[in-house]
């Protein structure tokens, strides 16, 4: 980290696109555009960004999507050319924007291995030479004389990821490796980039999960807008990535009335009352349901579900199971509150009215969704239920 | 050399040959149809040129002397064709890894390079049986080639970084190549054309090279540019390459920074 010659200097770093209001996919339409002026678009993409990345450094990149993360991410790795400033790097740099980049499906897997090797800086020689580990790492021994279009996806992305570890250079870039794959596979990677951390090597990681950066990285850097938002201690990065997200998920909040004409209403806030739709884990949330037009006398009881984006059901609560009994009016509003001890992610909710028979009267399906996102609270699994220790 | 060091040769060698080895996946008689190919292809056209239309007969060693200016014209047309996409072709690697650009182009060159080598295998043979005998003159064959060879590079190059833009450019060029096939007397014998006419297919640059391969490959009747010019004439050609070449390098130098963007 001290050493004298950072292994990444950028400085004053541009990238405008230039984006034809139709791209000319044609002569004639270029020809026209001659004679009829087409007003193009330029995006500035990346907006003067400087920072240098130390021998050693675990160094990560974040910010929302369309912040220019990948765009700055392209530039390093030397796939897209600046607009202006310049890229300096001291040594080989191998970047990872994908994994498995040149996978032929009609090759071996053998002939993948060298394939993949070559384009990332190694001859035959070279290759020949980590085959065996490569292939052990992967646990793919038998398979390797087989086509990769026999491979599962699973199977390919381990022969992948095999290689890139072994294909070592002397920075290494990662843009969101850990996105694919299973549970297995993501601790696999973070068992790397543990060993990476321990030998010292330059790493230069994008991603959004804060946990890998609060844990790997000892810099790190938000970018929003093609901006430096803020730079240094990985920790205060992610909190300042939290509350930028929170902020941009509460815009739409705020903007996103209800227009439905059902006689269900809820709507989702905080302990302080503030409307809002992004929870940190362990947060209250209190649930604001309202209803009208439903006749005392068919509504026995309101219900409330909490679903996962993906379609797990975590909860269902009724006021007939918490044996609330509420003077059922035809109009009225009630409220429920959440300590929402559940794994950061998004959810909705679904709010129904029954009637005494234990029929839906009316069902808000499309509930509001909220998010939870991360805090120092920390368990795995879907649900963190209430629980204590005791010594014996 | 800095344009073919460690790297770019390893990626070059695998890029050649995964081409090779995916070209005829799923065929029984797999490598072999890159002979069996222009062996039936030239059989066919010997056949209609011959029998049908009495042509060449004049021309001692006719299928030589056709069976060159056919497989050197195949060559170019592959080359060019396969070259003009290459960079779209392989649009995920230039999206995604930094390798040279122009190594795809290269790449694809030399894959039909390949297949030229196999094609004049069975010219040899075809020669060998037609009574020909190896001799010394055989051995600016190659280099003729060579240079065809640097000419379909230079525009493949042209036209790669041109068709990541425009679609049209595919369209376009296998026109210009339907119009060039006859314009470069393939099937017919210079010869059959008028004196004068025949200097007027000098201008196509490929002439002067598929003449000279037929003279030095199969008989010295074969019209050549300095048997019809002489001077700074005889310089045509090779101008005409430089140039290309030299617009293929500045244009693609140029187009190739933003490959990835525009693809």
């Amino acid at each position: 980290m001290s050493n004298i010659q950072p292994a990444v200097v950028v400085h004053d770093l541009h990238k405008d696109f230039i984006l034809p209001q139709h791209k000319d996919t044609s002569l004639k339409q270029t020809v026209v555009n001659i004679t009829r002026k087409n007003g193009k678009t330029t995006q500035r993409v990346l907006d003067g960004i400087n920072f240098e990345v130390g021998k050693g450094d675990f160094f990560g990149i974040v910010g929302r999507n369309g912040s220019g993360k990948s765009t700055l991410l392209k530039i390093l790795a030397g796939v897209y050319s600046p607009s202006a400033g310049t890229v300096h790097l001291n040594g080989t740099l191998t970047p990872f924007i994908e994994l498995g980049v040149g996978f032929n499906p009609e090759l071996s897997g053998r002939d993948n291995v060298f394939l993949n090797g070559a384009l990332l800086g190694f001859n035959r020689k070279e290759m020949q030479a980590m085959y065996q580990e490569v292939v052990d790492f992967a646990e793919l021994g038998p398979f390797m004389d087989q086509k990769l279009k026999n491979y599962s996806s699973g199977m390919q992305v381990r022969l992948a990821f095999s290689i890139a570890i072994k294909a070592r250079n002397e920075i290494l870039i990662f843009d969101e490796v850990l996105a694919v794959g299973d549970e297995a596979f993501q601790r696999k990677c973070l068992d790397v980039f543990e060993r990476y951390k321990a030998e010292g090597q330059t790493v230069i990681l994008v991603t959004h999960d804060m946990e890998t950066v609060r844990k790997f990285c000892n810099r790190a850097m938000l970018v929003s807008e093609g901006k430096i938002v803020e730079i240094g201690d990985p920790r205060s990065v992610a909190n300042k990535y939290s509350q930028l997200n929170q902020d941009a998920i509460d815009v739409e909040v705020a903007g996103n009335t209800q227009t439905h004409d059902t006689y269900l209403s809820a709507k989702t806030f905080n302990q302080d009352l503030k409307a809002k739709n992004s929870f940190a884990v362990g947060e209250k949330m209190i649930v604001d349901i309202g209803w009208k037009g439903l006749t005392a006398d068919r509504i026995e009881s309101i219900g409330v579900n909490i679903f996962k984006q993906s379609g797990e059901h975590i909860t269902g609560i009724n006021t007939r199971f918490s044996r609330h009994a509420s003077g059922w009016k035809e109009k009225g509003q009630i409220a429920i509150e959440f300590q929402l001890d559940i794994t950061p992610g998004t959810y909705r909710l679904l709010v129904e009215a029954f009637q005494k028979e234990g029929q839906v009267v009316d069902a808000l399906l499309k509930g509001p969704q909220f998010s939870v996102i991360k805090s120092d609270i920390q368990w795995s699994g879907l649900v963190n239920l209430p629980h204590s220790w005791h010594e014996k | 050399m800095r344009y073919l060091n460690k790297r770019n040769r390893a990626i070059l060698r695998e890029m050649v040959s995964t081409d090779f080895k995916v070209r005829y996946q799923g065929s029984a008689l797999g490598y072999l149809w890159s002979v069996l190919k222009p062996l039936f292809l030239f059989a066919i056209l010997y056949f209609v040129l011959t029998a049908v239309f009495g042509i060449g007969k004049s021309i001692p060693h006719y299928p030589v002397y056709l069976l060159l200016g056919v497989v050197a014209w195949n060559f170019f047309t592959e080359a060019t064709v396969v070259g003009a996409s290459s960079v779209v072709s392989h649009g995920d690697l230039i999206r995604k890894i930094s390798i040279p650009r122009y190594l795809v182009v290269i790449a694809s060159s030399v894959s039909a390079l390949i297949n030229l080598a196999l094609s004049l295998l069975v010219v040899v043979i075809l020669a060998l049986f037609n009574g020909l005998r190896p001799e010394v003159g055989w051995l600016m064959v190659p280099v003729i080639f060579l240079e065809l060879f640097v000419f379909a590079v230079a525009i493949a190059f042209i036209l790669s970084a041109a068709y990541v833009k425009y679609r049209d450019v595919s369209y376009i060029w296998e026109i210009i190549l339907q119009a060039g096939f006859y314009a470069s007397a393939i099937l017919f014998p210079l010869q059959k054309v008028s004196p004068e006419g025949q200097k007027w297919f000098f201008l196509n640059p490929i002439v002067q090279m598929i003449q000279d391969i037929r003279y030095f490959g199969a008989t010295h009747e074969s019209v050549t540019l300095w048997s019809k010019f002489h001077g700074l004439y005889m310089l045509y050609p090779f101008v005409v390459i430089l140039m290309v070449s030299c617009i293929a390098w500045v244009y693609f130098k140029k187009q190739s920074k933003f490959f990835a963007e525009n693809i």
